[in-house]
């Protein structure tokens, strides 16, 4: 178990270094004017060619220059220090107001996830064909199939605007009720996900040889199924959940910019249309730091709930 | 041993107060999107507390679903048992309620099965699983449970069982694994313990470890056995009396003895012959030829007919019932005497 | 990214993690073993199915409007009155104005032709790349094996959104065909891995195919035997992960598109149409419906069409 967490943690932090390298390379390589790369099409102030000339070391030069400037970014993100936004606030102190808001809008989708994704998947690979199993597979797929973008604006354009059940928008310090409706279309997509990963799990697992072995011991079957088969079906569930936990601190841009939600995607949405380099740069490295740790933690936690992994 | 009777029940004669376990009749249909498969046509047999009845055939003859059948473990659907009955020390298990069913289930009749690693489950340890029978249905405590699995692991010798307790499945080798299996079974001491192909997943100096093991514990916990397997060459030391399943009937029925000396079916013929022996080197190996029937389209007449060396025009058109030719013995062939006579096949 | 997960990616975590570490390959289990009767199978059973041909149906009409949207409008899209600001529906106009004052029903239309070329194209270079990839793992197998499905992993491992919106940032150009080459190329890049995996684990099912050695007694080259026994079993599982990732390419594009980072003006895409949309949806919601209902429609559609064709290849859980 300590060799396997040593080991995926010496691999995350090569792909800690691999990515954040190509999201630098690519954001600065081979570029005439990186300043000007950094801003987009906005003008930039004499202040501002100063101040990122000087953060980002761009007087450096060649190949040299490039590492020399890309570690000089490393150790600031590994300090903490992301610099400043375009409009000069600390991207830092964007970024701490912002997660409070967005872990919240996470905990509502994935709990909306469980309570309905995982309980009707059950149902559903336990009354396999059944109407309510078929029901549910064409309703998830309803949902897979439609984009957020076209979920987030309809749901609050009918649910918001014309019917008034949820807040259109959720403004400066959101409380639950108006983060409710962002959190359910926000999880609805890992909602179907769950739902139909754990169907599937539940039926496999139904027709397992252990299944028998556990009927011809006399267990009842109500023990069979909620300690013998939830227990092996809910490892791909629960994992996958930990995955969806990185996904939703970090994919929420459409939701949180659609519902006006002061969160980390919103500020990432504003740093595109805005064209705030500095901004969208310093939250894509956080974001991808965050979805790497969140990988790490959900194969210990696969580690941890399949003795086959554990003691590979 | 001439006399030439044809009656449609089983041989020996039932004892005062009945057979511990018997089978009457059975019959079972697979029913899917495709048609409907009839894997069980009929099969009858008992067992007699102590002793050991092999069940032989080939994969897909249907042994295996008459055990599951017993058990009550029957994926339904799409299995249907359409007629018969089994009865257990007097009791008509299909008559009961589910229930009471489950309450002999590892009590009363017990199952180890083929692949012991499928067969456990991957993610609790097997002292837990072999406790969790003794928790769930006896009610002990967690020590006692714990106790009694060291005891149950020791039975089926498997070394250092009180280390070995929190283990998972997949880091013990096959034959401790199959051994783990049985220990579960045994562990509510069961009259009957049906061991569907115990030994077929193992390398073959654990095969006879693990027959030598079961026959021993059978003797001494006084159990009744049925040893499903497709291999005759682990049944002679052990078993008792023979069924050999062809196409979900009961084709032939002897004791073990008579049955090798002179096999009264033109299929349990072929299974001997097929058999590599010591003593007869530098013969040809015979085998079967064909293959086993469609379950959905059984040949008319006899089922083995396509295959058989000595078909006749009555094997196509008439279906052959047990022929009894004394000593308990049994054979559903036309001409079940002529075959068992010659010796030349 | 949440935002783009689809039914293809979904089931990708499962295969992901499969119980035994390797990367799964559950679509091959309960396969059943005659592929002459497989197809004519997985036919008999698809005829049955309405799902089937109603998203059969939708993908030849999007089709259709893609190439002559002529057929479905005669207005033209870029013909905009700012006097007919949210007017109400007139002449060919079914739908009314936008805020723009164009033809929203006709924007609609239009809208399809980027929309499915960003998404057919994606969805091809991803096939080829997929093929290549799969066919060299899984026939070489050993350390080239190693390498490309460690390959496959650090490309499952980016998160999409986030790697399209680093990538596209650097694409300065407006030019339409920059634009939408550049998503392409994004949207190939990233997406190859789910097909990739599914072309690995079919080539390596033919691969110990007995007429696959039979071939190589009989002095069949590497090349020979990879293009005429193996490519034609990679190439059905791999067409039906295909139409599942077109329709989530088509999402993905309109995903960018609605972020300002895709396609832009004056390209039409539903992506835009949506965004320009919300923002005005207070006073007419009409330009905000109408390209939703046609993106998720033709989303649908492709995804359904997969999902039908898909099960009944694999009616291992029915």
């Amino acid at each position: 178990m300590f060799r396997f967490i040593v080991r995926r943690l010496l691999q995350m932090i090569l792909a800690f270094f691999g990515t954040t390298l190509i999201v630098y390379a690519l954001m600065f390589a081979g570029q005439g004017d990186p300043i000007q790369a950094l801003a987009g099409e906005r003008p930039v102030t004499a202040a501002q060619r100063a101040y990122l000339t000087e953060k980002y070391h761009l007087d450096a030069t060649g190949v040299g220059g490039f590492f020399y400037r890309y570690f000089d970014y490393i150790s600031n993100l590994l300090r903490g220090d992301l610099g400043e936004s375009l409009t000069g606030r600390s991207i830092g102190d964007i970024l701490a107001a912002a997660w409070p808001v967005t872990i919240r809008l996470a905990l509502i989708a994935l709990a909306v996830a469980v309570i309905f994704g995982v309980t009707a998947g059950v149902l559903a690979g336990i009354r396999r064909a059944s109407i309510f199993d078929n029901a549910t597979l064409l309703l998830t797929l309803l949902v897979l199939g439609i984009p957020t973008i076209v979920l987030a604006p309809l749901a609050q354009y009918f649910l918001g605007v014309k019917w008034q059940v949820f807040p259109p928008t959720a403004g400066a310090d959101p409380d639950f009720y108006a983060l409710l409706l962002p959190g359910i279309v926000l999880g609805s997509l890992s909602l179907a996900t769950a739902l139909r990963l754990t169907r599937t799990s539940v039926a496999e697992n139904l027709r397992a040889d252990y299944v028998r072995t556990a009927r011809s011991k006399g267990l009842p079957n109500r023990r069979v199924v909620s300690v013998h088969v939830l227990r092996n079906s809910l490892i791909p569930v629960i994992t996958f959940l930990g995955v969806e936990v990185g996904n939703l601190m970090s994919g929420a841009i459409i939701t949180e910019g659609v519902f006006n939600i002061p969160g980390v995607g919103f500020n990432l949405f504003r740093g595109i249309r805005t064209e705030d380099g500095p901004l969208v740069v310093g939250i894509v490295s956080v974001l991808v730091v965050v979805y790497l740790i969140s990988n790490l933690v959900v194969d210990i936690l696969y580690a941890v709930l399949d003795p086959r992994i554990r003691y590979e | 041993m001439s006399q030439h009777a044809v009656r449609p029940t089983p041989a020996s004669p039932t004892p005062p107060g009945g057979h511990l376990l018997e089978v009457r009749d059975l019959h079972v249909e697979f029913r899917t999107g495709e048609g409907v498969a009839k894997v069980i046509n009929g099969v009858s047999y008992h067992l007699d507390p102590g002793e050991t009845l092999a069940v032989l055939g080939e994969s897909g003859s249907g042994k295996s679903v008459t055990a599951q059948a017993i058990m009550g473990i029957l994926d339904t659907p799409p299995a249907h048992i359409s007629s018969g009955e089994i009865r257990y020390s007097g009791h008509d298990l299909l008559g009961l309620p589910e229930e009471q069913r489950r309450q002999i289930r590892g009590k009363e009749i017990a199952m180890i099965f083929q692949d012991a690693l499928s067969a456990l489950n991957p993610v609790f340890p097997v002292g837990w699983q072999i406790g969790e029978t003794l928790r769930q249905r006896l009610g002990m405590s967690r020590a006692d449970a714990r106790r009694r699995s060291v005891e149950l692991m020791d039975l089926v010798q498997i070394p250092a069982a009180a280390r070995r307790l929190g283990d998972y499945p997949h880091q013990f080798s096959g034959g401790m694994r199959q051994r783990v299996m049985i220990a579960m079974a045994l562990a509510m001491e069961p009259r009957v313990l049906i061991a569907d192909e115990p030994t077929t997943a193992l390398d073959v100096t654990v095969q006879a470890q693990i027959m030598d093991l079961l026959a021993d514990l059978r003797r001494n916990l006084d159990m009744a056995m049925i040893l499903i397997t497709h291999d005759l060459g682990v049944v002679a030391d052990v078993a008792d009396r023979i069924a050999v399943m062809y196409a979900g009937r009961i084709v032939e029925h002897a004791d073990v003895r008579s049955l090798y000396r002179a096999p009264a079916h033109p299929y349990t013929k072929g299974l001997l012959n097929s058999i590599p022996r010591l003593d007869q080197r530098g013969g040809k190996l015979s085998t079967i030829r064909g293959l086993p029937p469609n379950l959905m389209r059984i040949p008319s007449g006899c089922p083995f007919h396509p295959r058989c060396p000595y078909v006749q025009q009555v094997c196509v058109d008439v279906v052959p019932h047990d022929l009894v030719l004394g000593d308990g013995r049994t054979s559903a062939c036309h001409f079940a005497q002529e075959v068992r006579d010659d010796r030349a096949g | 990214m949440s935002d783009f997960e689809t039914v293809a990616a979904s089931e990708n975590q499962a295969a992901r993690r499969g119980p035994s570490g390797e990367p799964g390959t559950p679509n091959q289990v309960g396969r059943p073993r005659k592929p002459r009767s497989l197809a004519g199978d997985a036919w008999r059973d698809l005829r049955r199915k309405p799902i089937f041909w109603i998203s059969l149906l939708l993908v030849l009409l999007v089709t259709a409007m893609a190439a002559v949207p002529g057929l479905f409008t005669s207005n033209d899209p870029a013909d905009c009155v700012l006097s007919r600001q949210h007017a109400a529906p007139s002449g060919g106009a079914i739908f009314g104005y936008d805020f723009q004052g164009c033809d929203t029903y006709a924007r609609a239309v239009h809208g399809a032709r980027a929309s499915l070329l960003v998404g057919a194209l994606s969805a091809l270079f991803t096939g080829l790349i997929a093929l290549v990839v799969g066919m060299l793992a899984g026939y070489f197998g050993g350390w080239v094996d190693a390498v490309l499905s460690r390959v496959i992993d650090i490309v499952l491992g980016i998160p999409l959104l986030l790697a399209a919106i680093v990538l596209l940032k650097r694409i300065g150009s407006d030019s339409a065909t920059v634009r939408v080459a550049a998503v392409i190329f994004v949207l190939a890049v990233l997406g190859w891995t789910t097909a990739a995996r599914v072309v690995r684990s079919s080539v390596i099912t033919a691969r110990e195919q007995d007429y696959v050695a039979a071939a190589r007694m009989l002095g069949a080259g590497n090349g020979r035997i990879m293009w005429r026994h193996i490519l034609p079993n990679a190439l059905a599982p791999a067409i039906v992960v295909l139409t599942i990732a077109l329709g989530s390419f088509i999402a993905a594009e309109a995903t960018l598109s609605f972020l300002g980072i895709g396609l832009r003006e004056p390209t039409i895409s539903w992506g835009i149409e949506i965004n320009n949309g919300r923002v005005h949806m207070r006073e007419s919601a009409t330009p905000l419906v109408v390209p939703s209902t046609f993106l998720a429609l033709t989303v649908l559609a492709f995804i359904m069409l997969g999902d039908a064709i898909r099960d009944a290849f694999d009616p291992k859980l029915r």
